[in-house]
This record gives structure tokens, sequence and C-alpha cells, in this order.
């Protein structure tokens, strides 16, 4: 039995990974902004065969509420052995092309705020020489697309801040699982229109939470094939690569 | 940022898909959708009721309904498959308390380990609540206990203008009523109560009887339905000579699987070529399936799995009819009537059933919906693939024998009954009006109402 935080316990890959983890009777800390879904989602991952759901309410874009939320954790659900970081918005890039103040927002929502509060549990952990940290970032983190360079910008950044992480906490034996999921079938990536590429979250969950028991591999690409394509598209040398304009 | 909140505009905390298209179970008939809102969270409805043009909305769940029941052609739909939580539950009383969205199958999961059952389940587990409440759902058991709506303690509509109202049979009786097989139409149910039944075990105990006679189908439930929770027949439509079948009997056993079930299912990719199911293919399955499972006559105890649910072990099976679809025909009729022996005369004439023919004989519990259809008398439902003219001929003409037995047809399962035969068959839907909610219709209302929208 393992106690996990989930950092967006009301996303819906979280909300999927969330009954695996029920199923499986762990302990559950689940953070969000909305106190409200949060009460639904306790009840009914109690029902679902948790064995203990507390919920916090926080705002992962408040340096205070991070703060707020590790002390919390570490008051009220001391030896907590695995953190899933898994909240994450995906701006509309036309509107974000222009706008110094969507681009910034967006890069301290998807980037800066993850990359303080994982700076936070990695201590904690390091400290205690176990457990696992395993992130939501995307395979849009792999390349800049000129049609999602601020989401993938972000995203990448966050894989490489975890790459770092990763060999800095290796010694002490906590894992860093960097989780790069395809498209999934969720709200947020509502405006997009729906192709054959989308995963369902049931599909990427089961998937993380299979790495999350086995502490690896260090990147998992979910569905697996998004491994292979990637591969390929970061194969693609750059003056083949500007001048596609479908991706 | 964690992507939820509270007043966001609807466009941008829901998700709204053109590009998937809705169908039904029986994939006829296609129609266009001018909007599909996926909701989440129960508390993103109230904001598309509001935003909907009146008559324009259409709650749909697992798309389960054979027919236009569950869809809206040129309207919205609000897609509710995602309001799936369990909100309550009391394992001592034995009752759940879950989301409009959630799945029969998701409650069977959760209940069936701690000791209780579904009092009510039609024959596949991939049905919503809601949609479940909407068509009054019956299952092999309703001898016993009659419809879904018959165990619905209380629940949950959201209703544009209202919001929140709450029913149960003490509670906004009438609104209660008219919810039950409401089709949907008096407001997105958010949430319901369902009481459960205690079982010893999950295992059905299953007895299989051959019968080559309605005489003897007849004998046979007659005989059965005191002594067995569970019984139903499957009837081979293409014997010509003679209406055979089989009798399946069951009670909840006091045994478990000793190992869990198989995970695996086959899933039919694409819709299959319209000629594999053909008169041959059938007739030869429906000799095979009937000459093993005489051989295998007798007792045996089986899953619950395999017991209800034979064809949720073949994801998308409603593709084995092609393109183009298929259509089931459900029809109720009281059993002094000699009509049923006609009904499966001309059916077995016209060479176009299908394999999957079923007959019930239905109690005298009475359900609280106003719209509901199971009635004392015996049900036969019964697939058809769609062929164009030639099966709505077939169809049409079974109608007037139903008609003229003063029978009924199912609307979860109608996709072309006329006006009249509506008015036939339910009477009481003028009843049902004053209840609809103003920004609610489908496609199946419309039409057998003889009502556009405005």
């Amino acid at each position: 039995m393992k106690r996990i935080i989930v950092l967006g316990a009301t996303s819906g890959i979280a909300e999927a990974v969330e009954r695996k983890m029920a199923a499986g009777r762990h302990e559950l800390l689940l953070v969000a902004r909305s106190p409200e879904r949060l009460a639904v989602l306790r009840e009914d991952l109690l029902i679902r065969g948790a064995t203990q759901v507390l919920t916090f309410v926080a705002d992962f874009d408040s340096p205070a509420d991070c703060v707020r939320l590790f002390d919390f954790a570490r008051q009220s659900f001391p030896d907590f052995d695995t953190v899933l970081l898994a909240y994450g918005s995906m701006p509309d890039q036309e509107q974000c092309k222009h706008s110094i103040d969507l681009t910034a927002r967006q890069l301290h929502t998807d980037f800066v705020s993850a990359a303080c509060i994982l700076t936070l549990f990695a201590d904690y952990l390091e400290e205690r020489k176990t457990g696992c940290l395993a992130v939501i970032t995307s395979v849009a983190g792999d390349r800049g697309r000129r049609s999602n360079y601020v989401y993938g910008s972000a995203k990448g950044g966050l894989s490489h801040f975890l790459e770092g992480l990763r060999a800095r906490l290796h010694a002490s034996g906590v894992r860093v699982i960097t989780i790069k999921p395809g498209p999934v079938d969720t709200k947020m990536t509502a405006h997009l229109p729906r192709d054959t590429s989308f995963a369902s979250p049931m599909r990427v969950a089961s998937d993380i939470y299979r790495s999350l028991q086995r502490g690896r591999p260090d990147i998992l690409y979910t569905p697996r094939y998004w491994r292979y394509v990637m591969l390929c598209v970061r194969a693609l040398p750059e003056w083949i690569f500007k001048r596609q304009h479908k991706i | 940022m964690s992507s939820q909140g509270s007043a966001i505009p609807v466009s941008s905390s829901v998700t709204s898909s053109v590009e998937h298209e809705r169908l039904s179970w029986g994939r006829y008939p296609r129609v266009k959708h001018r909007q599909v809102w996926r909701v989440e969270w129960a508390d993103q409805v109230p904001s598309i009721l509001d935003h909907v043009p009146p008559h324009g909305l259409l709650p749909y769940g697992l798309g389960r309904s054979y027919g236009d029941c569950c869809l809206n052609a040129g309207g919205e739909l609000i897609d509710c498959s995602s309001l799936d939580r369990f909100l309550a539950a009391d394992f001592d009383e034995g009752w759940v308390r879950c989301e409009g969205g959630t799945s029969l199958a998701d409650i069977i999961k959760i209940i069936v380990p701690r000791g209780f059952f579904l009092p009510v389940t039609p024959g596949t587990k991939f049905v919503t609540v809601g949609g479940a409440i909407a068509n009054d759902v019956h299952g092999k058991n309703h001898h016993r206990r009659g419809t879904f709506g018959r165990h619905v303690r209380r629940l949950a509509l959201c209703r544009s203008g209202q919001g929140t109202v709450f029913c149960g049979p003490d509670e906004n009786a009438e609104l209660f009523r008219a919810t039950i097989g409401g089709l949907g139409l008096t407001g997105v149910i958010l949430w319901a109560e369902i009481q459960l039944i205690p079982i010893a075990g999950s295992n059905i105990n299953v007895e299989v009887l051959p019968f080559r006679s309605l005489e003897k189908f007849l004998a046979l439930t007659a005989e059965s339905d005191a002594a067995f929770e569970y019984t139903v027949a499957w009837i081979d439509c293409f014997a010509s000579r003679e209406t055979r079948g089989l009798f399946f009997r069951g009670n909840h056993a006091n045994t478990s699987p000793s190992k869990p079930a198989r995970v695996y299912t086959p899933r039919i990719a694409f819709p299959l070529p319209k000629g594999l199911l053909n008169g041959f293919t059938i007739k030869a399955f429906n000799q095979a399936y009937f000459s093993w499972k005489s051989w295998r006559r007798g007792s045996s105890i089986q899953p619950y799995e395999r017991f209800f649910y034979p064809l949720d072990s073949i994801g998308q099976w409603n593709l084995l009819y092609g393109r183009q679809g298929f259509l089931q025909y459900q029809c109720v009729i009281p059993e002094s009537a000699p009509a049923l022996e006609r009904i499966l005369q001309t059916i077995s004439q016209s060479s176009m059933g299908s394999f999957l023919g079923v007959l019930k004989r239905f109690g005298a519990a009475q359900s609280p919906g106003l719209l509901s259809f199971p009635r004392p008398g015996l049900t036969l439902a019964l697939d058809f693939a769609m062929r164009g003219e030639s099966t709505l001929q077939l169809l049409q003409s079974l109608d007037e024998l139903v008609l003229g037995a003063g029978g009924a047809l199912y609307p979860a399962k109608d996709a072309r009954m006329s006006p009249a035969m509506f008015e036939a068959s339910f009477p009481a839907w003028r009843d049902l009006r004053p209840y609809i909610d103003d920004k609610l219709s489908s496609s199946f209302w419309r039409r057998v109402t003889g009502t556009e929208p405005s």
C-alpha cells in the first residue's frame, strides 16, 4: 500500500489514475482548486476502495499555496512515498502568440509552478531516501512545434528539469518518472478536433498506474507507440522541420 | 493550472466536439447533431441547459438505446457519460447513490464484492443509470421485481430555470413518475439512488431446457416463474416448421468464481460486409447453437457475466450488421393472444430475422413510470439487419399484428414506429407533456408525437 499525493486531482487523467489507486486500496491526498469537486471525488474514491482520502485546496500558481500544501502534507499525510503531478493547462496558441501576459502565465503554470513544487517534494523524499516523483509532461515537449510551442516549451522545460532531478536523486534511490502522453481525450484538449491519435484517459491511466507501481521507466510514453513516433519526429532535421506547416 | 474552475464560461469549461458523431446502438438512423457537449462535472450542466434554445438538447449516455430515442437530429446532445461518480453508498441497507452517467458495469464492479447485486439488469451492463431510468429498463427477473424504475429510491434532475429538483416515490411523485421511462425529457438526471439486492455469491445456477413449441414455452415459463429469479428464452426464428428455442432459468448461487473472470474481450473493429450475415449463416448458427445447447441441457453454475451479459463479451457486436446498421423490434402482447404465433410465422417466412431472438413473460408488477413499456404479457425482441424498404415493410406488417393484439412497442429499441402505433402503445404520453423540460427534445419524441422543433 502506498501513500500517494496527486497534484491536480480533478484533471481527467488524474481521476482515471486515482480510480486505479482506489481499487488498489492506496491512501491518497488529493490537491486541486475546487473544494466542491474535491469533496465529490473523495467520496467516490472511498466507495471505490481507497483506504484513506484526504483533500487539500490549493492554487498551484501561488507559491504561498505550494508551501502551505507542503506543510500540510508533511504534518497530516506523513511518510507519503509517491507524488503524481497531473495538473497543466493547454493555452490557445493563437491567443498566446502576441500576448506577453498569456505566454508568461502559461509558462508559469506549466513549468515554473511545477518546478517549484517539485523542489519542495524532492528535498523531502531525498532525505527519506525513498519514493517516487511522477510528473505528467507531454509528447508536445519533445519538439517545439509552430502550432503549440508555448505549451510545448513549458512541458519540454519541465521534462528537462525532471531529467536533471532524476540524476540528482538517483543516488538517494528516489525515482523520477517523466510521463509523456500523446493527446488524450479530456477537457484540457476540449478545443482540439478529435482524431484517431487521441487516447482514452483510462488507457493512459493504466500505463501510468503500472509505472508508479514499479517505479520505472524513467520516461514513459503512453500509449507506447508515441515513443517511436517521437523518435522519428526528433530525428527530423531542423531545416525540414521548420517547413512543416501541419505539425 | 489544474484545469477546472467554477466561473469559467461554457465554451472553455466544457468539451464540445462537433467531430464526434453520436450514434445509437443500432447505427440507424444516422443523424447530424449541431453540437455535442461533454460534461465532466455536474456543476457544468446548468450553464449548458441555459445556453441552448428551447427543445434543443437531449441527454446522452453510452448510446445503447437502439433507435433514435437517444438522438436529437439537428439539435444538441449533452454527453453525460463522464458524470460517473459514486456520491454515497450504504452497504448495510444496500443502496448506492451515483451520478447519472455511471454505468451499470461500474456499479456491479463495486457492489458484487460487497455481496450485493442490481435488483434489475438489462442484457448489457454498458448502460448508464440515467439511461436505465429514462427507458425504465427490465431484465430476466421482470416477473419478480418489475422494472429498474421500481428500485429507484430518489433522484436529482437538473431542469432549465429550476436548477436541481429532487424527486422520488414520496417527493415530487408526479415528476418522479414522469421521469421513470420519461425518455430523458424531464431534465438531466444528475444522480439517482438505487436499492440493491443482497446475494450470497456472484455465480448463477443456470438450467437450460430446449423446447419445440410455443405451448411448451408457455408451460415452462408458467412452471418456472415462481421458483426462479431469472427466466428467459432464446428462440430460433428461422426454424419454419416449429417454434423451437432454449429456455434459461436461474437463481443466484451461494458461490463465487474461484478466479476472476477473463478480462480480455475481442472487439469488432469495423462494420462487417453486409453479405456476411445472411439467411444461410444465421440458419447455420441457430442450428449449431440449438444443437449444442440441447446437448448440454441441464444445470450448470455460471459466473454472472456469462449469464446476464453474453453479448458484452464481444466489443461493438452491433458492427456485425454492417454499415447500414440494424433495427431491433421488441413488442409485448397480452398472453392470451394467438398473435405471437402469427408474428413468429411472419418473421420466419420473411427469412430476415437474426440470431438474437428473445422471448420472456413479463410479470404483473406495476412500474411507477408513466411511459413504462413492460406490462403483463409476452415480450419478443428480435434484431433485423437494415436492408432498406423491405425491412421497414416487414416491421410495418408486424406492427399491425401487435396493434391488433393490443400490444405495444418498446421506445428504447424503436427507430420507426408511426405516431398511431405510439398513441396505441402509450396513450399516457399526453400526461407526460407537462413535465417535459422546455429545453429538451429528442428525434424519437418529435417523430412519434408528430411535433417538429420550433
